[in-house]
């Protein structure tokens, strides 16, 4: 499982890895950053986010659902469908809480969040796509997307930004 | 305007059976959701007879023969049952994950028969069980024909399942090629419709988005099954609509004895937006 991505990546970084000779360094973690906007509403509630990779011809796999996760019975998973592409492509097909993805809602402000490569499905060499989705109860919904390729360069990787239910969401690798 | 009050008339007493041809006004049951999250999971059904799309403005419909059916098939109970003035409306307490049917079905037997040299026709509610009872001591020239009229919703608790989609062989049936819990604005979706169990080529199918009262145009998709008994639709926008299939009736021939077979399918599909 581990030998093959290795063998390619060697491959494939052959004329990097001459003029940059520290191939061991090649990057293993994916750091998420995410902003949830202040929003000036009568009412509030944190979003419910969710965060997936999508590759062409695989499953998605979700890698982090923030929810109200603690109320009583569970009831928190009610709203999980309304967050309505992320439960389309992969959220539908699980069950809650989820070992590794569930995560408590986040306060509005700036957010990092760490991913490994196996953590985001990504072993495989290619083409991915990271997507967020946020809803808020008696709120809106946006979708941001930000592909990227691994094996990743490291530094800095995509960006994108929100107009109303996320703000500034930007991916890096190390 | 005399038209219209003496349809109105036909559909409350046809009312009385439940499901109406979908000919004159529009039967609809609208869930409050079709795809659900969560642990304990309820739908409410709203179930009216009306003329705009989905509001409850003219009659309720009847209860008498909804049922639910749970992803493994088994019936489930229909809850908190209520008949308005305008509208009916019950629970379904989803207590499985897949895709739910809360169905109505009314199948009935029209004819007629001929007595004392007279030609009758046989009583509203005439079935095949019941036609032996019905039919007066010397009726002869036996003349009949079945209906079945289906109006069905679908929900989905987690992800979708077609175990309940096995077709009876009765009426008119949808396949799902496209689940119908599974539709999104500007995608296309693919339906197959059985007649009697076999596919049902040249059916037409109606499809209008909810919401008429609010909009000049009633916006309605007309469509015809392929000779597979499939028809493909793409979503104009997101927002709940009403399908119907209706067997065509052939123009009445004056004296015409043979009554037809008569089948129609009613069902409410939420479009999601993408």
């Amino acid at each position: 499982m581990q030998l093959r991505p290795h063998t390619l990546l060697i491959g494939g970084s052959l004329s990097a890895a001459l003029v940059v000779p520290v191939l061991a360094a090649a990057p293993a973690t994916m750091d998420v950053t995410v902003t949830i906007p202040r929003l000036k509403v009568a009412e509030y509630h944190r979003p419910y986010v969710a965060i997936w990779v999508e590759k062409a011809g695989a499953p998605a796999k979700t890698v982090a659902v923030w929810y109200d996760h603690d109320m009583k019975n569970n009831e928190g998973t009610k709203w999980l469908r309304d967050v309505r592409q992320w439960w389309r492509a992969s959220g539908r097909s699980m069950s809650f809480p989820a070992n590794g993805v569930t995560g408590a809602t986040r306060a509005p402000g700036t957010h990092k969040i760490s991913f490994s490569r196996v953590q985001l499905g990504a072993t495989a060499p290619g083409a991915y796509v990271l997507v967020i989705e946020a809803a808020r109860e008696v709120g809106g919904r946006e979708l941001l997307r930000i592909p990227f390729t691994w094996p990743a360069k490291a530094g800095a990787g995509g960006r994108a930004a929100g107009k109303t239910e996320l703000g500034a969401v930007s991916v890096a690798f190390r | 305007m005399k038209k219209i009050i003496l349809g109105l008339t036909a559909t409350i007493a046809a009312a009385t059976l439940a499901a109406v041809p979908a000919s004159a006004h529009r039967q609809w049951m609208l869930p409050s959701a079709t795809v659900l999250s969560g642990d304990d999971v309820w739908v409410t059904v709203d179930a009216a007879i009306s003329n705009d799309l989905f509001y409850f403005e003219h009659h309720p419909m009847r209860l008498d023969s909804v049922k639910a059916w749970a992803p493994d098939g088994s019936e489930a109970p229909i809850e908190n049952q209520a008949t308005g003035r305008y509208r009916s409306t019950f629970d379904v307490h989803l207590t499985q994950k897949g895709t739910w049917r809360i169905a109505s079905l009314s199948d009935g037997l029209m004819g007629s028969y001929d007595l004392n040299g007279k030609t009758e026709r046989l009583p509203r509610g005439t079935t095949t069980a019941n036609l032996a009872e019905r039919l007066p001591a010397g009726a002869s020239n036996v003349r009949t024909a079945e209906s079945n009229n289906r109006n069905e919703i679908f929900v989905t608790v987690g992800e979708p399942t077609t175990t309940l989609f096995k077709p009876t062989g009765k009426g008119i049936e949808l396949v799902p090629v496209t689940h119908p819990n599974d539709l999104f604005a500007g995608e296309a979706a693919t339906f197959q419709f059985l007649l009697d169990g076999k596919p049902a080529a040249g059916l037409p199918v109606t499809v209008i988005p909810g919401g008429i009262r609010y909009r000049d145009q009633l916006g309605q998709i007309d469509l015809t099954t392929g000779a597979d008994g499939k028809v493909e639709i793409t979503w104009p926008e997101p927002g709940m609509y009403w399908l119907n299939v209706t067997t065509p009736r052939a123009p009445r021939e004056e004296g015409a004895a043979a009554p037809q077979r008569r089948a129609s399918y009613v069902t409410t599909l939420e479009v999601l937006a993408p």
